[in-house]
């Protein structure tokens, strides 16, 4: 279905990451928001509670992310579309309630706009020292989606994305920002409405006395209900059948954890996103994602420029992770250069979908501002001796 | 020889079960089965509209009575059962929103959320089951445990001073404040009719027994026992300072409900300064969804 047209401002505008982000949770139909401020994130929900008012729908500043990251939860099973936004520590405490999205199904979008860490760390710097914790940070197994955008532009059009994929897969989507690419100002071409993709919640067409609230469709994914429509169901974090009701047997959790990984994982090829560049006759090939992206880039034209065949793979979907595309790659590439803004984080990925057939090599930096192209050129270079 | 087969009464509670969850996981004197039938008599009396409410509870022994309830019901994360009401609230304010849990998950674990919900008075139900222990995790000492109290984290006695929670509550903004216990069936129902009346964030306490890790551990008889001693130590003293309802061991229980005020709720408050700030730029959320043609409160006047 199309965009609901009091959400978007159709235009081009001259936007920072966070500002383009909101417009893009308000083009995507989130109608729904509780956040807690912490910086470099907060200028996403000082917007959405400064636009929200004239479009219809709620902006509740909460006590902590904690409560933050389950009022939209709530909200999800209002109705609403829901999102919530934080950074480092915030993220952290929110670890629970990706947690309980994952095992409830409730589809909403989390943004981390990542600074320096650990603990408080850098507020104000850049990093991508959470992309582990993205995918790994809450208790127990399972699978999510994680999205990194590498301009303001992005940041509009894959908060969409997010949102999209949320509702499809009924799972929490984390979109991993920086610092560098929220502050940054660039041109945003926001489309018109009807240009607008919106994936609709997977509401149920059965009736209450047919309708099993877990049970599964083909794809994995079960329907889903709101509350207030008469269904009378259940939903909890713990253990469940397909009625939603606990059940704490060994068969039952195996057959619900392995369909919530299988939903994602299984999907992998509809979920990645990527964008590449002269990979068919690379050597090697430099695979980085989010800020590092740009920088890479620059590193990339200099490594040409010395006659070196270096293709680019720029991860858009982090999670889950493009493993079987890493594999095929290794078999007729030298070595990846992996630059991040954290001390090798993704790159143990792709060392192990690369295996034995080509090199890694990790270009690392604690955070604090972005990499100089000479350390990933230098890597380049080293790669192709 | 015929059979004459005489079908039992329908229990009038049993509708608002979901009986294919029975056997429940509540020992034998537990006062949290007692507390769900007081609050289904309360549904019946209030004449509620089912499909039109949900119920939401934290994690411990009392939060599973989200589980077995036929309603919207969420059994949510320790703690936590009020930000996720109050988001499901927010969204639908149409539909009647019950927090039903116990002391440890409201007063500790979630007790920040307790009292910003109490402050932003978010229309919210809230049933705390205040059993004076964490029950589920084998009896260990609550925020509510009073002094001189045995547990498994206190094995030598409680020291630490306890909550009062009614005082808490209405220092933090609740406009309805009681307190009963399990023997004070007629009365709790009464208040539970009472609080769907009430818009607002309301908030009842009931004192209800765990004789398997609390009046056993302490040699306080079992659950008819704990009926007894509820009985001879209640006193029913409604408008009491909440500032002297305290609870100890085996002191007097003062019942009774303390709060009753008026004040604006949440969503009442955000919608008039919206409207004071924006005029007609301002669009009630309500009213955007019936625009999109589905009739979310209408006939309750909250699109006008």
């Amino acid at each position: 279905m199309n965009a609901d047209p009091r959400g978007v401002l159709s235009g081009t505008h001259f936007l920072d990451g966070d500002h383009a982000c909101c417009e893009g949770a308000l083009a995507a139909g989130a109608r729904f928001s509780a956040g807690y401020p912490i910086t470099p994130s907060t200028e996403i929900v000082e917007r959405f509670s400064s636009r929200i008012p004239t479009v219809g729908g709620t902006f509740i500043q909460m006590e902590d992310e904690l409560a933050a990251s389950i009022a939209i939860q709530g909200a999800v099973w209002g109705g609403a579309k829901a999102f919530t936004v934080t950074s480092g520590p915030g993220f952290s405490l929110m670890m629970e309630h990706i947690g309980y999205a994952v095992m409830t199904e409730t589809p909403c979008v989390f943004i981390d706009v990542q600074r320096g860490g650990p603990s408080t760390g850098l507020p104000t710097l850049p990093a991508q020292s959470d992309m582990m914790q993205a995918r790994w940070g809450s208790h127990g197994d399972y699978s999510l989606i994680a999205l990194s955008p590498n301009s303001p532009q992005e940041c509009f059009d894959l908060t969409i994305t997010a949102f999209n994929l949320s509702e499809r897969y009924r799972t929490p989507v984390m979109l991993m920002m920086d610092e560098v690419v929220g502050h940054m100002t660039e041109k945003v071409v926001i489309p018109e409405a009807d240009k607008i993709e919106v994936e609709p919640r997977r509401h149920t067409k059965k009736s209450p006395a047919e309708f099993l609230p877990y049970e599964p469709a083909e794809d994995g994914v079960p329907e889903m209900v709101h509350a207030g429509e008469g269904f009378r169901f259940h939903v909890t974090g713990l253990t469940h059948d397909e009625r939603g009701y606990p059940s704490m047997t060994p068969q039952t959790q195996d057959k619900l954890v392995r369909r919530l990984r299988s939903k994602i994982d299984g999907a992998n090829r509809q979920i990645g996103l990527y964008e590449a560049e002269g990979l068919d006759d690379a050597e090697v090939v430099v695979v980085s994602y989010g800020i590092t992206s740009r920088v890479a880039q620059r590193a990339i034209e200099l490594a040409r420029v010395r006659g070196i065949r270096v293709g680019k793979l720029r991860l858009i979907t982090v999670w889950p992770f493009p493993e079987q595309l890493i594999r095929t790659l290794a078999k007729r590439v030298t070595a990846f250069v992996v630059p991040e803004l954290n001390l090798g984080q993704v790159v143990l990925e792709i060392e192990r979908s690369a295996g034995s057939h080509a090199h890694t090599i990790s270009v690392p930096h604690a955070g604090g501002n972005v990499h100089r192209p000479e350390q990933i050129l230098d890597a380049i270079l080293e790669a192709a001796k | 020889m015929s059979v004459t087969t005489i079908a039992p009464p329908a229990n009038p509670v049993e509708r608002f079960l979901r009986t294919d969850r029975m056997p429940h996981i509540w020992c034998p004197g537990c006062g949290i089965g007692t507390t769900v039938n007081c609050f289904t008599r309360a549904l019946i009396d209030a004449k509620i509209d089912l499909d039109h409410l949900a119920i939401v509870s934290g994690i411990g022994c009392s939060g599973r009575v989200a589980g077995y309830v036929r309603l919207d019901s969420f059994h949510t994360t320790h703690g936590r059962a009020i930000p996720f009401a109050t988001g499901l609230k927010l969204a639908n304010p149409k539909l009647q929103v019950v927090v039903y849990s116990g002391d440890g998950d409201l007063a500790a674990i979630g007790g920040n959320h307790l009292i910003h919900a109490a402050r932003r008075n978010v229309d919210l139900k809230v049933i705390c089951v205040n059993n004076l222990i964490y029950a589920m995790t084998g009896g260990q000492t609550a925020p509510t445990t009073p002094g001189q109290v045995v547990t498994s984290t206190n094995p030598y006695g409680t020291f630490d001073t306890s909550f009062n929670l009614p005082h808490l509550v209405e220092a933090a903004g609740a406009v309805y404040v009681a307190r009963w216990t399990t023997y004070h069936v007629r009365q709790l129902s009464r208040a539970i009719a009472e609080i769907f009346q009430k818009p607002g964030f309301s908030f009842i306490e009931i004192i209800s027994p765990c004789p398997t890790l609390y009046q056993r551990r302490n040699k306080m008889g079992d659950g008819l026992d704990t009926m007894k001693y509820y009985k001879e130590k209640s006193k029913v003293k409604n408008g009491a300072p909440t500032s002297e309802v305290g609870l100890d061991k085996q002191g007097e229980i003062i019942v009774g409900k303390f709060v009753d005020r008026a004040r604006p709720d949440y969503r009442e408050l955000m919608v008039n300064q919206m409207h004071e700030s924006l005029g007609s730029r301002f669009i009630d959320p309500v009213a955007a969804e019936c625009e999109e043609g589905e009739p979310q409160g209408c006939e309750e006047g909250l699109c006008s």
